[in-house]
């Protein structure tokens, strides 16, 4: 089936995007304070933020119905920042679908094609075709109002991507879906967008979608990128404390400076010494907070490793959760700083019971200073 | 009473299943009372007359099917009636829309939209008067810029109808309209113009058909009122201008009861049929559903 709908519906790659101090001043919520970002033919990159990071406000911009304060978007190359909405050529999905309610599925696929001039005989064709892609055949003579939410949604990812757009935004396209739903859609976008090999920029809060559909993550907090990279980036090597702790858990110890080897740091914590990443070099003193994953976390005397390449404090577990695949610790650490451990549960390691006393452990690359 | 005061949890709910029937029953009762016996009773002894004086018969409704008065008049009430209607919505429609789309000057479009409201019919169709008049602000603006050398007859044609009519029901066709405008999803407009639509496309292809509910229940106003006017077509209307109400008036004023009853049957069962097609259509039947909102 993929091999005889390919053809007509990706002819062109996909297109690059490129954003320079991009600035969009509002009284309300949801201003850009200068992003810059270089999005690469054919990626899938997610603006990823808390609501009003200006995440959806710098999506808007690009698909035109926002004009920046400052800045420049160009696509391939040509500024798009003077040029209406109708003329950019970009596909675009809603949150809420948008779909014409008083258009069948057949017409509203065919809605794109139609302002473009394309015969009725080949919009018939593409329409057809279009539907297919997206698992709705036969689906073309129905009003969205007799749809589901996930069909809608898929008629509208149809209607956005029939004219063969270089580049296909998406606005929290999954956010109204539950989840079983959002999850089989995710599977599906990436599919898409393999097939397509376009551009796809895509809105979200939420991370765990992120992390799962993305090529690369654009993290935004007050209207500014915190941080690009690909999801293993993000997670493993977060740069600050705001992306260590939007994406995914996160620990945070507060640390002291004592001395820089090569690009580990040793730093002073809970009166033990902890070698942490760091890229960037710190001078003796400084004060620091290391950051580290809760399931990256061990009791110390389930493991052998050496000191090189362990990191060790004591602490006291104040709860203990039995989560089925996992248990869930709170632990205090000398000065009373709270941190959560998770152990893969198994019959062999024997649960820890409150109030215990223990020490944990946790590899020096899994340490990150922030 | 005293049973209630005793056993209070065994009775309460006893009474509150039958004060929430018996609590809107009481709320509308003053005006269903009302209605009943200021309107619905002297309506159906009025078309009463119209079938049993002096004896029962239909004789009456046979000599109107000749009557060729009676079918100007009515040709004419409904000519006016498709005139006002039209001339309300090609007025009424930008404003409706600029009423919706813009958010500082929404505020003074209402006032505007609304002053005819609080002011009288009457007051209103003299104040045309004096503007259209042979002697009228109109004319006499044309004439001292040397426009016009004589004064156009403006006062007593259908023109003037059609002019003071539309002025008093413009609200009627604009409140309804905005209405639909306002319940149409913004993100349909954007969607549209992301798709490839410049705005003039986009307003033919979304904007229009989806508040074609509006526009509807806003015709339907307009055109049933229209139908029923009298003030305004009497007093800025020429002599061959006569509506059915003004017909009903003169007959009513000649103690002609029989005859005046018989044509408000035909204006009333006029007003009714095109109500009840209109609830009929599909799509347009919502706008009750959405003027009621």
């Amino acid at each position: 089936m993929r091999d005889t709908i390919t053809p007509g519906i990706s002819a062109g790659r996909g297109a690059a995007v490129a954003l320079a101090g991009l600035e969009k001043s509002y009284e309300r919520v949801g201003a850009v304070n200068g992003v810059s970002l270089d999005i690469r033919s054919g990626e899938f990159l997610t603006l990823l933020g808390p609501s009003g990071s200006g995440k959806t406000t710098t999506l808007m911009m690009i698909a035109g119905f926002e004009t920046p304060t400052k800045g420049d978007i160009a696509i391939d190359g040509t500024s798009v920042v003077a040029m209406p909405p109708h003329k950019r050529n970009i596909g675009m999905v809603f949150q809420n679908y948008a779909l014409f309610p008083h258009l069948t599925v057949a017409e509203n696929i065919g809605f794109p094609l139609k302002q473009r001039g394309v015969p009725k005989v080949e919009r018939t064709k593409l329409v057809g075709e279009a539907l297919e892609l997206v698992h709705l055949p036969g689906y073309g003579g129905r009003y969205p109002r007799q749809l589901s939410g996930g069909q809608q949604q898929r008629v509208a990812l149809a209607r956005a991507i029939v004219f063969q757009p270089r580049l296909l935004l998406m606005d929290e396209p999954l956010g109204a879906l539950d989840k079983q739903l959002r999850e089989n859609l995710q599977l599906e976008m990436r599919r898409l967008h393999a097939d397509l090999g376009i551009t796809f920029i895509y809105v979200t809060h939420d991370q765990e979608e992120a992390l799962t559909m993305s090529d690369r993550i654009a993290v935004m907090n007050e209207g500014l990128v915190a941080q690009v990279g690909s999801p293993e980036d993000l997670y493993d090597r977060p740069t600050s404390r705001f992306v260590a702790g939007f994406i995914g858990e996160s620990n945070f110890l507060p640390a002291t400076v004592r001395a820089m080897e090569n690009d580990v740091v040793v730093a002073e914590c809970q009166g033990a010494t902890i070698r942490a990443l760091c890229p960037s070099g710190q001078a003796s003193g400084d004060k620091v907070t290391l950051t580290t994953r809760p399931e990256r976390l061990r009791f110390a005397d389930t493991l052998n490793g050496s000191a090189e390449t362990y990191n060790r404090i004591a602490v006291t577990v104040t709860e203990a959760v039995f989560a089925g695949e996992r248990c869930r610790y709170m632990l205090q650490a000398a000065d009373g700083t709270v941190i959560v451990l998770k152990e893969p549960s198994s019959a062999a390691i024997r649960r820890r019971a409150v109030g215990e006393r223990a020490e944990i452990a946790w590899s020096v690359a899994d340490t990150i200073l922030v | 009473m005293s049973e209630l005061a005793q056993s209070p949890g065994r009775l309460a709910p006893a009474l509150s299943m039958d004060s929430r029937r018996i609590v809107p029953i009481l709320l509308v009762a003053p005006l269903v009372i009302y209605m009943v016996v200021l309107y619905a009773l002297p309506v159906a002894s009025m078309l009463l007359r119209s079938v049993d004086e002096p004896t029962w018969s239909l004789d009456h409704y046979r000599d109107l099917m000749s009557d060729t008065v009676f079918f100007n008049t009515l040709v004419n009430t409904l000519y006016t009636a498709v005139i006002v209607t039209f001339g309300s919505l090609v007025l009424g429609y930008p404003v409706a829309l600029a009423l919706v789309r813009t958010k500082k000057m929404a505020p003074v479009i209402l006032v505007i939209v609304l002053l005819p409201f609080w002011t009288s019919v009457l007051v209103r169709s003299y104040a045309w008067m004096v503007l259209l008049g042979r002697h009228g602000l109109i004319n006499e603006a044309l004439l001292s810029s040397g426009l016009i050398e004589r004064p156009l007859r403006l006062l007593n044609t259908p023109l003037a109808v059609y002019i003071g009519m539309i002025h008093i029901l413009l609200p009627y066709m604009i409140l309804p309209v905005a209405n639909a405008l306002r319940q149409i999803d913004p993100s349909l407009a954007r969607a549209a113009s992301g798709l490839g639509s410049p705005p003039w496309k986009t307003f033919l292809q979304v904007t229009l058909p989806l508040s074609v509910p509006g526009v509807a229940a806003g015709a339907l106003l307009v055109f049933v009122l229209s139908l029923g006017f009298y003030i305004t077509p009497a007093m800025l209307g020429g002599p061959r201008d006569i509506t059915l109400s003004m017909l009903i008036a003169n007959q009513v004023d000649q103690l002609n009861w029989a005859y005046a009853a018989c044509l408000s049957a035909v204006l009333l069962a006029t007003a009714l049929i095109i109500i009840v097609a209109c609830r009929r259509l599909p799509g347009i039947g919502n706008a009750f559903k959405m003027s009621a909102r």
